[in-house]
């Protein structure tokens, strides 16, 4: 079958890759380009695990067609951060927000797209911003308590 | 197994290379997806990047949405306030980002909230390469042959107590809905006209209550008169029993959701 060359920007840096006919944005990451940030949950938009901002925008990676990434910006948590942890993950290992770890990849995105658009949130507003996102282990107040501590930081680059 | 993905420039190509059949219609793809990844689709998928079908136009007396708008899109639109309370509570925010409005109209159940307000508020769809608009009402009813929408125009609702929804879902804020119902209540003076309530979850599709709108027509929104709605709030129909809620549970609950809502939109 023939494989399509796909080229995007990932965390801000221009990156191509081939995709299979049907390949998803999350297998195409791990897989093709090796970005293991993102997590295969449920592969069918239940759990948020594999969350990553297309333009911007939080999307379901599992439910992504690799190749509609053509041309767009991807960030995942790979590029969250630099030489020192982001203001988010700093928040999320102060207030235990992570135990065994599978969901925070998807919840620090959607911590992010929330962040992004807006800085001040409220309780409220965060619990709507990770309710896509399922956690297993914290009881979501552990997550809920980092995101408004980071967001309250206000430190965000 | 996906063997070839086709994405076209115009909707009106996309929708020729549907007519071919073994072939299916990616929109934002939070369902589709599903099914290709479980390996469950015809071989092709057909995909468009008509900016056409991302558009929203809106004039004082429509919204024209284009059938690619996604929920996201809706709540960023001041033009779409009337839609805004549906559109918040479809999904989490990556659906919302992902999710369109065509799509919506063929979700099965328990999905296709948008589709239940649209069919409240009497909307139209564009068909790829047809001129002449048809009721959604019309399309829900035949579901399975393959047409292409493009557009879907709603007309406005006069006035804040013209229009309501409500969901009914176990999870908050993100559960699939149990049960929902729009309720479109124009008013002549203090009569209403052209009443329309359509219901999700009470059938295998959105479908609309008929005998529900028989008792509100030309009437006046009083106690009376929902007591009379809400009597019949379940007559004819014949919910499903699924992981959600019992046939039994929805015909029960039906009528008390119906007059919450009513009561609301009754409130000066
Ligand atoms: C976690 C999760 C939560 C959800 N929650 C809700 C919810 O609360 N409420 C709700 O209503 N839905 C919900 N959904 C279902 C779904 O996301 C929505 O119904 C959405 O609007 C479907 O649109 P889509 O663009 O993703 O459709 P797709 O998956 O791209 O397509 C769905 C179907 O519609 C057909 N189709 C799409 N566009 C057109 C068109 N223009 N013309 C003809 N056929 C077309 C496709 O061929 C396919 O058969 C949820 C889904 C997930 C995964
Ligand atoms: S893996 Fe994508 S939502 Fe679960
Ligand atoms: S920390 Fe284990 S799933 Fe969230």
């Amino acid at each position: 079958m023939p494989k399509k060359p796909i080229t995007f920007v990932l965390n801000g840096a221009e990156r191509a890759a081939f995709a299979d006919p049907g390949q998803n944005l999350l297998d195409f990451l791990r897989r093709g380009v090796g970005d293991l940030t993102p997590k295969y949950g449920c592969g069918q938009g239940g759990c948020g695990a594999c969350t990553v901002l297309l333009d911007g925008e939080p999307v379901l990676a599992c439910l992504t067609l690799a190749e509609a990434v053509e041309g767009r910006r991807v960030d995942t948590v790979a590029g969250l951060g630099g030489p020192a942890p982001h203001p988010l993950q700093e928040a999320f290992m102060a207030h235990f927000a992570a135990q065994c770890g599978y969901c925070t990849p998807g919840m620090l995105m959607s911590a992010k797209a929330l962040l992004d658009r807006n800085p001040r949130p409220t309780r409220e507003e965060v619990i709507e911003a990770i309710s896509g996102n399922l956690c297993r282990c914290t009881g979501y107040e552990p997550i809920i308590a980092a995101i408004l501590s980071a967001a309250a930081s206000g430190a965000r680059p | 197994m996906i063997t070839a993905v086709e994405t076209y420039r115009s909707a009106e190509e996309a929708a020729r290379a549907l007519g071919g059949g073994g072939a299916i219609y990616l929109a934002g793809g939070t369902l589709v997806m599903a099914e290709v990844n479980a390996n469950r689709t015809p071989p092709r998928l057909v995909r468009t990047v008509d900016p056409g079908l991302r558009q929203i136009v809106a004039s004082s007396e429509t919204i024209r949405l284009g059938a690619g708008v996604t929920m996201a899109q809706i709540l960023a639109s001041r033009d779409c306030a009337v839609l805004h309370d549906v559109a918040r509570q479809i999904g989490g925010p990556q659906v919302r980002s992902m999710a369109t409005v065509g799509g919506n109209l063929f979700a099965r159940h328990p999905y296709g909230d948008l589709a239940v307000a649209l069919l409240a508020l009497g909307a139209r769809v564009a068909l790829a390469g047809q001129t002449s608009l048809r009721s959604l009402a019309d399309l829900l009813r035949d579901r399975e042959r393959p047409a292409l929408v493009t557009q879907i125009e709603v007309p406005r609702p006069r006035g804040d107590r013209a229009f309501g929804f409500v969901k009914i879902a176990r999870i908050h804020p993100r559960g699939a809905s149990l049960l929902s119902i729009a309720a479109f209540l124009p008013r002549e003076g203090s009569r209403m006209r052209g009443v329309r309530i359509a219901y999700g979850g009470m059938a295998d599709r959105p479908i609309q209550a008929a005998a529900v709108e028989r008792a509100l027509e030309g009437a006046v929104l009083d106690e009376g008169t929902i007591a009379r709605a809400v009597a019949v709030a379940a007559q004819g129909l014949e919910p499903p029993t699924d992981s959600l809620a019992s046939a039994w549970y929805r015909r029960e609950v039906v009528g008390v959701h119906l007059r919450r809502l009513l009561e609301r939109l009754s409130r000066p």
